[in-house]
């Protein structure tokens, strides 16, 4: 994806936080203190979205085999514009050179204690886009609207605002043990519930000022 | 043929090594760059020895080392990713924390896609392979929580994922379900193992891996590691030797060198 600020282009490096909005966490909420978890995360939950996931605006989302729905991961992405290794949460936001919609799909999974990566690292499980916002045009990436529609039904209404990390905080804790480079992706966390999508239908996902990205959900290929 | 990739005189080279010994290069002889200059192995600054791609490593894929961490048998492999950011080639320093207990190397095949794989059959898994390295992927057990086990403050390190010192083509390799590992510390043996002992063998991951996610040239998969994996300090010289693919030397640094 080529767009208009420095570094210009993606590097194909996206990495997301999980459990980082409040309703997300909030799922787990007594889960959390037993078995397998036995106490709530300290450090970010991370993943990462490898390159066969890397897809745009439009690309389909096959099912998995088995599988009737997708669950998406509604979330703001950041676009690193300067490396950042160690950084202080106060000077974070100089190292972000715009904004993204990232939808994290995947294959609905109860546990987070060990989960398998097929849940999360198929083949076209992460449409970027739809553009990259240049981060002067975003006030505040803390106060964002993000709306998930499917069939243009409104499903879910998020705020960046109910972050538990917000973008500087996150962004500052990732660095401490893994350098962000020019154009990678760190997206912020998701709402829960997740929409979940059949196929058949089409995602949608809005955040102010960053347009919108759509994606029809198909069947799996037999 | 085995290739490494260095940087010396401000430019980054294809280098072979200049003279071979049975069981693979010498870890201490000369290399030959592409253009001929032939030097010393401290003269270069050595790269991982190919761009790597998606990074896909297994946990716990030794029966042994499985047992050593208290792990029930699996009916899927465990599977985790790495970024790009954690590669680090031979002769590099890796950062432990100074507030950290427990830093452990782990000594790995490295399997490198040559050729795009997308639901490959295990009969034909060995034709997507391109070639081996060694890998020492390290972890700092101390982070380790119960959320999307391994996280990435574990696993996922500025530095802590070690390949090299060499490329070496598959055709150079015997049976790469057959080659004995082994870590030294500060020269002493700490780990011994052999690739025969995968849970799931290479043929295995990638049709497994394969039928989820395409796997593209320069992909690599770390298979594992087995038991024997012991505690490194700041100044320890980790090597890592996989039969027929070399010695990679590693170093432990602590805090101060990196300003923190």
């Amino acid at each position: 994806m080529i767009f208009d600020v420095p570094p210009y282009r993606l590097s194909g490096a996206v990495y997301g936080a999980l459990l980082n909005h409040r309703s997300a966490m909030g799922v787990f909420a007594d889960e959390a203190y037993r078995p397998p978890y036995n106490a709530p995360p300290k450090a970010p939950v991370l993943y990462i979205k490898p390159r066969n996931t890397l897809a745009v605006q439009g690309s389909i989302i096959r099912l998995a085999p088995g599988t009737a729905e997708v669950e998406i991961g509604a979330c703001l992405g950041l676009v690193i514009g300067r490396t950042a290794c160690n950084i202080q949460e106060s000077r974070a936001l100089d190292h972000i050179a715009g904004y993204l919609i990232v939808a994290d799909v995947s294959v609905v999974h109860a546990s987070y204690h060990r989960p398998s990566i097929r849940f999360r690292a198929r083949d076209g499980y992460c449409p970027l886009g739809p553009k990259v916002t240049a981060r002067a045009e975003v006030a505040d990436p803390d106060a964002l609207s993000i709306r998930t529609y499917v069939d243009e039904e409104l499903v879910q209404e998020a705020s960046t605002a109910d972050l538990i990390r917000s973008s500087s905080r996150l962004l500052s804790d990732v660095s401490e043990f893994m350098t962000l480079f020019p154009g990678d992706v760190l997206a912020l966390g998701a709402a829960a519930p997740a929409p979940r999508v059949r196929a058949g239908q089409t995602v949608a996902i809005e955040i102010d000022g960053l347009g919108r990205l759509s994606n029809p959900v198909a069947e799996s290929r037999s | 043929m085995m290739r490494a990739r260095v940087a010396y005189a401000g430019a980054i080279h294809e280098a072979t090594p200049l003279s071979m010994q049975p069981g693979g290069p010498s870890a201490d002889g000369d290399i030959r760059l592409a253009d001929g200059r032939i030097l010393g192995p401290r003269e270069v600054v050595w790269l991982p020895p190919f761009e790597a791609g998606t990074v896909i490593a297994l946990g716990l894929n030794y029966a042994d080392h499985a047992r050593e961490l208290a792990f029930n048998a699996q009916e899927e492999p465990l599977v985790f990713l790495k970024g790009a950011g954690s590669l680090l080639g031979h002769f590099g320093f890796t950062r432990r924390p100074a507030d950290v207990k427990f830093m452990h190397y782990e000594c790995e095949l490295a399997v490198i896609i040559g050729r795009p794989a997308e639901r490959v059959r295990r009969a034909r898994a060995f034709e997507h392979v391109a070639g081996y390295c060694i890998a020492n992927d390290y972890a700092i057990r101390d982070y380790l929580e119960n959320w999307y086990r391994p996280n990435l403050r574990v696993k996922n390190r500025d530095g802590a994922t070690v390949l090299g010192p060499w490329f070496v083509d598959a055709a150079d390799v015997g049976d790469p379900a057959n080659l004995g590992l082994r870590t030294f510390v500060n020269g002493t043996m700490t780990q011994q193992g052999n690739t025969r002992d995968l849970i799931f063998d290479i043929p295995f991951l990638v049709e497994y891996l394969s039928s989820f996610m395409t796997l593209s040239t320069g992909d690599v998969i770390l298979t594992g590691t087995p038991e024997g994996v012991v505690n490194v300090a700041p100044g320890d010289v980790v090597a890592c030797e996989i039969d027929g693919l070399g010695r990679l030397i590693n170093t432990i640094a602590a805090d101060d060198e990196f300003g923190r």
